[in-house]
C-alpha cells in the first residue's frame, strides 16, 4: 500500500484553519526562521480517513481476532471505559491547572480518581501507598529500583551492588536494574518452574540489594517457597520487588504485600484491561510498604480533613520527579472505571477464569506439544515445539500457520530459557468455543508438521504480506520516507 | 459480577472435568493457606450505567471552562475530529506491539509514516517510534549522548523546562554524572557560561527552543562550540513552533527530543503524551526505543518491521540501550494522523496563528499600567510578563474570574515571584484575549 506521502498533491489541504481574528501579522526574525517548509503530506481529509482506515484493516487486534499472546494478557477492553476516558471533563484538563493558586478547586474530580484508585490498589495488593506516576510497566520497575537504591542509601548500606533476577524474568527487569546502577545476577529455575533455593542461597550475601520476582512467574507457575525466599532476602536487608506483570492471575487469592514483598508495579493494561494501543501508552503504578513510603516520587495526592483532595510536594526523602505530572491519567481513568464496575467479586472471578481457561488449553494441547512443567498452571502455560522442531517445523512456523487461520499467534521464543517456547495466555474473556477453535488449529499444525513440514515455509499465505526480510531491514536502515539508502541508489 | 466472562456454568463444569480438578479452587492449590490475603477490601461491583453516572459526575467536578492561558510545554491546541475518529478504531487501539509483522502492517506502516513526519518536522534524518513523554525522552537522549561519547559531564541550559530538569536529576541522582547548569540572561542562553563549561569531558549540551520562558533562539553558535570539544548537542523542541522556526537540524543538532502532545493529543491532565526522539543517522544504533524500518517480503513487496532490535531489552537484557518495552504507539499514530491532516501548509498556518495571537496579547497586555512584557528575545506563542504584584496571587484572583491566567515562574525560579508565563494558542479568540486583558487590568487596579 502507498505511503501517505506518496498520495500527496501540491496545494491540497486536509484541514482548514479559520481566518485570524486579531489585527496583527507578525514575522519571526530571519535568523530564527525556518528556511523551507516541513515536507509533510498534502492530502484531503477523505484521503487521510481512507488511508488510515485501510491501514487499520491490516492489523490483527483483540476486537477482531483471538490474541493469546502469553505474558501480554490481551483480554477484551470494554467499550464503556473507553468512552468514559474521552469525557471532556478529563481530556481538556491542563495538568498545570492543579498547581495554580485556586486551580485545585477545579481539578477535584481528577484528583479523586487518582486518590481512590490508590486506595483500591492498596487494598488489592496489601501495600500501604501507591504512586500513579510511572508511565508504563518498565517505568514502574525503574521507579521501584530507584526506591530500593534510596532505601539503601538512607540506611548507609554502601556495599549493596547486586539485584538478583530469575532466568524466567522479562528483559525489562535486568535492563531496569542496570539503569539504576545495579549489576544483576541471574538465578536458574528448578524442574518444577520455581526458584532454585540452593542457587539463591549461594548467590545472596551482604552485597545483595534486592530480588526482582514475577509471581506467578513467566512459566505460569506460582512460587511455593515465596515465604522462605523473602526471609533469605530480608536476612541481608535486601528489598523484595514484585513484578506485577501477572497479577491478574492471583487477584483476591493472595497479595504481594502479605507475601513479604516491599515494592511492586502493576501493568494496568494487563490486570485492568486498559488498551495496549499497538505498543502503548501504558501505565505502571508502583506500590510500597511503610519501609519505602517516604522515598516515593512527588507529587502525591492527599485527602484533607474536609474531604477535598490536594497535591502534596512536601516529602524530604523523596526520590523526586520521575514523570512530568501525575501519570498517564487517561489510562488510569479506564482502570478506575473497570475496577468500579467489577468490584471485589468481579475481580476475583477475573483471576478464576483466567486460570481456568489457561489450564483448559494446557490440558488439551499436552498430548501434542511438549509441556515445560507438567502441573496446574496459573494464567498461562509454556510449551516447547521441540517435537515439531525435530521435523523441521519451528515455533515461528507454527505462529505463521496460525495467522492464516485468523488467530494471533501466542508468544514464541519467550521465556528465553525454554527452547522453541510457545507461551499461551487465553485470558478470562475468551469463550470455550474460541479456545476449542484454537486448540483444533494447534492440533492441525502438529499433524501437518508430521505430514508435510515443508508446507510451513509458505505461511502466512493470506495476509497482505508474506514473511519479511528482517536482515535487509537492519542492513539498509530505511526508517523514513525521506532517507535515501544505499540500495535505493543502486 | 464480571460481565466480560463468557463461559456458562455448564461450560465451566465441562472444562473443570476435562482438566481433572473438581472446582476452580482446586486450580489454586499452589497458593497455600498462609499465602491467603489478610483482606481484600474492595467495593461491591456496579452496573455499567451506575459506573457511567458516577465517573461522569467526577468529570464534571473538573472545570474545563476556565479559559486557559497556561502552557509550560503543554498546549491547548485544536484536535481535528478525524484524529480521534481514526485512532479510536479497535484495530489500532486493541492491538499489541507488532511482534508478528504479517498481521500488524497497519501499525507498522503508520509508525513508519510517523517517523517520516517527525523527520520532516525537525529536519533530522531518523526518528524512533516514540518514547513516554517529553521529559523522559530528554533523559533518554542524555543517556544516549553519554553512551556515544563515553563522557560523564552534561551542560544544561537553565532555559530547559524545570520539570524536565527535575526528572533528569532524579534519574541520575545515584549515578556518577556531573551536571552543570547555565543561567538564563535576558531570556536567552548565556554564551560565555556555555563556553566556559564546555570541555573535553562534556558528553552533551542540552538546549530547548523555545525555552521555558518562551524565548526563541538560534543555537548554531553554541552547537558549533560543543562540536569543537567533541560533545553532542541535544535540543528539545515544541513541534508546532517548527511551522515557523529554524529547525534543530539547521542549527546542527545531533539529537532532538520533545513533547508531542501538541500534535493532536488532548491535555488529559498530564498523559498519555508523546515523547519523540530524532537523531543523525550515524547514531541510530545507539538510540533507545522501537524503530520501524522498511524492507521487502519474500515476494519482493515493500513492507515494514520493527528493526535494529538488538538494541532492545528483550534481546540485550541488562546491556540494552534502555529498559523501555512499551512506548506510546497509539499517541504516535495520533500525531501521524494529525500531521497528515494539517499537512505542509496547515502546519505553517497554525504556527502563524499562534504567533499572531500571542503578539496581539503581548500588545494588549503592555498597555496595562504596571505590566511589563519582556521583549529582550523574540517569542513564539508563549511569553513572560512582569507584574506589579505576586504572580501567584494574581493567578488566584484571575481563576475566580474564569481564567487560568498563566504559570507563575516563582514556582520553579526563586526570585521570579512577580513573573508570569502566558501562552496563547490558535484556539484563543480575540474576544477571550480582550476579556483576559480587561480582567487583569481590573485585578491589578
Amino acid at each position: 500500500m502507498e505511503l501517505i506521502f506518496e498520495k500527496s498533491t501540491e496545494g491540497r489541504k486536509g484541514f482548514a484553519f479559520g481566518a485570524s481574528d486579531v489585527p496583527v501579522r507578525a514575522q519571526v526574525p530571519a535568523p530564527y526562521a525556518r528556511k523551507e517548509d516541513a515536507p509533510l503530506p498534502q492530502v484531503s481529509e477523505l484521503d487521510v480517513v481512507r488511508h488510515y482506515t485501510r491501514l487499520s484493516q491490516k492489523n490483527f487486534s483483540i476486537d477482531t481476532h483471538f490474541y493469546p499472546l502469553g505474558s501480554c494478557t490481551m483480554k477484551y477492553n470494554p467499550k464503556f471505559t473507553e468512552s468514559l476516558s474521552r469525557l471532556s471533563g478529563f481530556t481538556d484538563l491542563h495538568p498545570l491547572l492543579a498547581q495554580l493558586s485556586g486551580g485545585e478547586r477545579w481539578t477535584q474530580g481528577a484528583l479523586e480518581v487518582l486518590y481512590e484508585l490508590e486506595q483500591w490498589m492498596c487494598a488489592m495488593t496489601g501495600f500501604k501507598h501507591f504512586t500513579m506516576q510511572p508511565l508504563a510497566g518498565a517505568h514502574g520497575e525503574l521507579t521501584g529500583i530507584m526506591l530500593m537504591a534510596a532505601y539503601h542509601k538512607h540506611k548507609n548500606n554502601a556495599r549493596k551492588k547486586y539485584v538478583i533476577i530469575p532466568d524466567s524474568a522479562h528483559g525489562t527487569n535486568p535492563a531496569s536494574a542496570a539503569i539504576a546502577g545495579y549489576e544483576t545476577i541471574s538465578i536458574p529455575s528448578n524442574k518444577e518452574g520455581g526458584m532454585d533455593l540452593e542457587a539463591l542461597k549461594a548467590a545472596v550475601n551482604e552485597e545483595t540489594a534486592g530480588l526482582m520476582m514475577t509471581v506467578p512467574s513467566t512459566y505460569g507457575v506460582f512460587e511455593p517457597n515465596i515465604t522462605e525466599i523473602a526471609k533469605i532476602i530480608h536476612g541481608v536487608d535486601g528489598i523484595m520487588y514484585y513484578d506485577g506483570a501477572n497479577l491478574n492471575a492471583v487477584l483476591g487469592r493472595c497479595r504481594p504485600g502479605d507475601l513479604g514483598f516491599d515494592v511492586m508495579h502493576i501493568n494496568t493494561h494487563k490486570t485492568f484491561t486498559t488498551p495496549h494501543g499497538g505498543g502503548g501508552p501504558g501505565a505502571g503504578p508502583v506500590g510500597v510498604n511503610e519501609k519505602l513510603a517516604k522515598f516515593l516520587p512527588i507529587s502525591r495526592v492527599i485527602k484533607r480533613g474536609d474531604g477535598t483532595f490536594a497535591l502534596d510536594y512536601n516529602y524530604t526523602d523523596t526520590i523526586g520527579y520521575i514523570a512530568s505530572f501525575y501519570g498517564n491519567f487517561g489510562l488510569l481513568v479506564r482502570a478506575y472505571a473497570y475496577i468500579l464496575m467489577l468490584g471485589k467479586e468481579g475481580l476475583l472471578e477475573t483471576a478464576n477464569h483466567a486460570v481456568l481457561n489457561a489450564n483448559y488449553i494446557m490440558k488439551k494441547l499436552a498430548p501434542y506439544y511438549k509441556l515445560c512443567f507438567d502441573r496446574i498452571c496459573m494464567h498461562e502455560s509454556v510449551f516447547s515445539a521441540s517435537k515439531q522442531a525435530e521435523r523441521g517445523v519451528h515455533a515461528i512456523d507454527i505462529a505463521k500457520f496460525l495467522i492464516d487461520e485468523q488467530i494471533h499467534p501466542p508468544t514464541v521464543y519467550f521465556p528465553i530459557s525454554v527452547p522453541e517456547a510457545i507461551m499461551i495466555e487465553p485470558t478470562e474473556t475468551e469463550s470455550k468455543q474460541t479456545m476449542d477453535y484454537y486448540i483444533g488449529k494447534m492440533v492441525e499444525a502438529d499433524k501437518l508438521s508430521q505430514e508435510n513440514p515443508a508446507a510451513f515455509k509458505e505461511f502466512p499465505k493470506t495476509m497482505p504480506i508474506s514473511r519479511p526480510d528482517e536482515v535487509k531491514a537492519a542492513r539498509d536502515v530505511k526508517t523514513s520516507y525521506f532517507l535515501v539508502t544505499s540500495s535505493d541508489a543502486s | 459480577m464480571n460481565p466480560y466472562i463468557t463461559n456458562t456454568p455448564q461450560e465451566v463444569e465441562q472444562m473443570l472435568k476435562d482438566i481433572g480438578v473438581g472446582t476452580i479452587d482446586g486450580l489454586f492449590a499452589d497458593i497455600k493457606p498462609e499465602h491467603k490475603p489478610q483482606s481484600f477490601d474492595l467495593p461491591k461491583g456496579l452496573s455499567e450505567y451506575e459506573v457511567v453516572r458516577r465517573v461522569t459526575a467526577l468529570s464534571l467536578k473538573n472545570n474545563v471552562h476556565v479559559v486557559p492561558f497556561i502552557g509550560g510545554g503543554y498546549y491547548d491546541h485544536y484536535i481535528p475530529s478525524a484524529v480521534p475518529a481514526l485512532t479510536s478504531r479497535g484495530e489500532f487501539y486493541t492491538a499489541y506491539t507488532p511482534y508478528q509483522p504479517e498481521c500488524a502492517q497497519g501499525t507498522l506502516q503508520a509508525l513508519f509514516e510517523y517517523q517520516s513526519s517527525m523527520s520532516a518536522l525537525t529536519g533530522m534524518e531518523v526518528s524512533n517510534a516514540s518514547l513516554y513523554d517529553g521529559g523522559t525522552a530528554l533523559y533518554e537522549a542524555m543517556m544516549m549522548a553519554i553512551r556515544i561519547t563515553g563522557r560523564h559531564k552534561v551542560v544544561m541550559d537553565g532555559g530547559v523546562s524545570p520539570i524536565y530538569r527535575k526528572i533528569l536529576k532524579t534519574y541520575t541522582h545515584h549515578l556518577s554524572y556531573q551536571f552543570e547548569e547555565t543561567p538564563v540572561v535576558h531570556g536567552q542562553s548565556s554564551r560565555p557560561e556555555m563556553e566556559r563549561l564546555l570541555d573535553k569531558d562534556t558528553a552533551a549540551v542540552i538546549l530547548q527552543n523555545p525555552n521555558f520562558f518562551g524565548a526563541i533562539d538560534d543555537f548554531t553558535d553554541i552547537i558549533q562550540k560543543a562540536h569543537e570539544v567533541g560533545a553532542l548537542a541535544i535540543v528539545s523542541v515544541y513541534p508546532i513552533s517548527l511551522g515557523l522556526l529554524k529547525t534543530p537540524a539547521d542549527m546542527g543538532a545531533d539529537i532532538v527530543t520533545g513533547e508531542g502532545q501538541s500534535l493532536g493529543l488532548p491535555l488529559n491532565f498530564g498523559g498519555p503524551y508523546l515523547g519523540f526522539m530524532c537523531a543523525r543517522k550515524k547514531y541510530i544504533r545507539k538510540m533507545p526505543g522501537r524503530i520501524v524500518g522498511e524492507t521487502v517480503d519474500s515476494k519482493g513487496r515493500r513492507c515494514f518491521v520493527n528493526t535494529l532490535q538488538a538494541r532492545e531489552q528483550h534481546i540485550r537484557r541488562e546491556k540494552a540501550t534502555s529498559n523501555i518495552c512499551t512506548n506510546v504507539s497509539l499517541c504516535a499514530l495520533q500525531a501521524a494522523v494529525f500531521m497528515a491532516l494539517v499537512g505542509k501548509n496547515g502546519l505553517k498556518e497554525m504556527a502563524q496563528l499562534n504567533l499572531d495571537k500571542a503578539e496581539y496579547a503581548k500588545h494588549m497586555l503592555s498597555k496595562i499600567k504596571g505590566v511589563e512584557v519582556k521583549r529582550s528575545s523574540p517569542t513564539f506563542n508563549e511569553f513572560t510578563v512582569h507584574l506589579p504584584k505576586d504572580a501567584s496571587q494574581v493567578v488566584g484572583a484571575m481563576m475566580q474570574k474564569g481564567f487560568a491566567a498563566g504559570f507563575p515562574l516563582g514556582r520553579y525560579y526563586p526570585g521570579m515571584e512577580r513573573y508570569l508565563l502566558v501562552a496563547v494558542t490558535e484556539k484563543r479568540t480575540r474576544e477571550e484575549i480582550d476579556r483576559y486583558v480587561k480582567t487583569l487590568e481590573e485585578i491589578l487596579a
